[in-house]
């Protein structure tokens, strides 16, 4: 009797995964208890035995690597990232979060306040607030750097109410831009000519030729930042710099950045009649729609499995999980970028990649 | 010693009023005679970190 190897199965083609390993390969499958198949085969020996090369090529990478737009608006973008891995995709996300830098007020300093809010809470408040402004026309201030034109935007709010009248609402817009840095003077305690000053501006922002077309403003005119009752007065002057969200959550140049991989619905066997109309009414999202066959038959279709948010509604109850099969695409990603409008969403993304690339950059040369 | 004692200025704790106060002065609301004054506040700047 000839020697047969175990793994020389006919029916298996060779050079090529049988259909449930290729599933579990490429597809997250999702049960009724509990997602399974969710690690990436990595390894690019996985499948040797079978003949199949698991390696990834940079040729192939690049044959089949595509991003689709979705959906574009000034401050939203929406995108599906085909043929990558989820922890490149994550690394985007986490650079466009935490590591994208912007401008953002950093030091207060306060003149007078006779508001009912305290100073630190104000000072907080005014942190938070966008200011739309290229943050690549700026550099970064240290600690012993002093403050000049190239890494500072300095802001005054100067507001009162009348002490006969309504209550006055301080908002965003009555923030305004010194282009000529600080008005203030720093008290020396020394009677000199020469005061000393909080910025040291050797020109004035508005002669920057990319800042004179655009004045630095904020980005919402409607922010409230205080009330004032009548009497009160606030006044301010408040210094933007340069960071990255991951020193402090006002950098951040999002609301927030995420990707979710693409839902696939897929009917393992004919639902029909009465069952196809369960099978609509389960689903919140409106993923089936109902086909007539004719002859007063009806069939259930899947329609929109992108409105698939996993609920796993559809595969609840006896039987369901036979009928309907849950499942997400590995390497298809639909990321979702939603700006607070210092950049527009697509420049995020351009200048996440830049980083990664600086990050590869480093590491290759440390390697070397 | 000061050679010149300045003139604070109040606020009075009932009208809010403002009240200029000399040394040696009634603490007494000019315009409507309540004697608790507040001292305004300082005009110093302070610094805060917006965090």
């Amino acid at each position: 009797m000839p020697r047969i190897s175990a793994l020389d199965m006919p029916d298996v083609p060779m050079g090529q995964l049988p259909e449930h390993l290729e599933l579990q390969r490429t597809r997250v499958l999702c049960g009724a208890d509990a997602p399974t198949h969710t690690e990436g085969i990595q390894y690019s020996g996985a499948y040797a035995s079978m003949g199949v090369d698991n390696g990834l090529r940079i040729e192939n990478f690049c044959r089949d690597f595509k991003i689709d737009v979705i959906r574009l608006t000034e401050d939203e973008m929406e995108f599906d990232m085909v043929g990558i891995d989820a922890a490149l995709a994550n690394a985007f996300r986490r650079i466009i979060i935490s590591e994208l830098p912007t401008m953002a007020i950093e030091k207060v300093l306060m003149v007078n306040n006779t508001s009912v809010i305290q100073d630190e809470v104000l000072s907080h408040r005014l942190g938070l607030i966008p200011i739309e402004v290229d943050p690549r026309l700026f550099e970064y201030i240290s600690e012993n750097d002093s403050p000049n034109e190239k890494n500072t935007i300095v802001f005054k709010l100067h507001v009162s109410c009348k002490r006969t009248g309504p209550r006055f609402t301080v908002k965003s817009d009555q923030l305004k831009w010194l282009p000529k840095g600080s008005e203030l003077e720093m008290e020396t305690g020394v009677k000199s000519s020469n005061k000393k000053k909080y910025t040291y501006f050797s020109c004035s922002q508005d002669t920057l030729p990319e800042l004179s077309s655009k004045p630095i403003r904020v980005k919402h005119d409607d922010i409230i930042i205080a009330k004032l009752g009548p009497g009160q007065e606030i006044e301010l002057e408040a210094h933007a710099v340069k960071g990255v969200g991951k020193t402090h959550a006002k950098w951040s140049p999002v609301a927030t950045a995420w990707y979710r991989m693409l839902p696939e619905v897929v009917l393992l066997e004919e639902v029909e009649d009465e069952m196809a109309v369960e099978l609509v009414n389960k689903c919140p999202v409106k993923v089936f729609d109902i086909e007539d066959v004719g002859k007063g038959q009806k069939k259930a279709v899947v329609a929109r499995p992108r409105a698939c948010t996993l609920c796993r509604e559809c595969i609840r109850g006896e039987g369901w999980e036979n009928r309907v099969a849950l499942r997400r695409v590995k390497n298809h990603f639909i990321f979702t970028i939603e700006s607070v409008g210092q950049l527009p969403p697509e420049t995020l993304f351009t200048e996440a990649i830049k980083i990664l690339e600086d990050k590869c950059d480093r590491v290759i040369s440390e390697l070397s | 010693m000061d050679p010149q004692p300045e003139p604070v200025s109040y606020i009075c704790g009932d009208c809010g009023a403002e009240n200029t106060l000399k040394q040696g002065d009634v603490i007494q609301c000019r315009e409507c005679g309540y004697r608790i004054l507040y001292k305004k506040r300082t005009r110093r700047i302070v610094q805060y970190e917006a965090r």
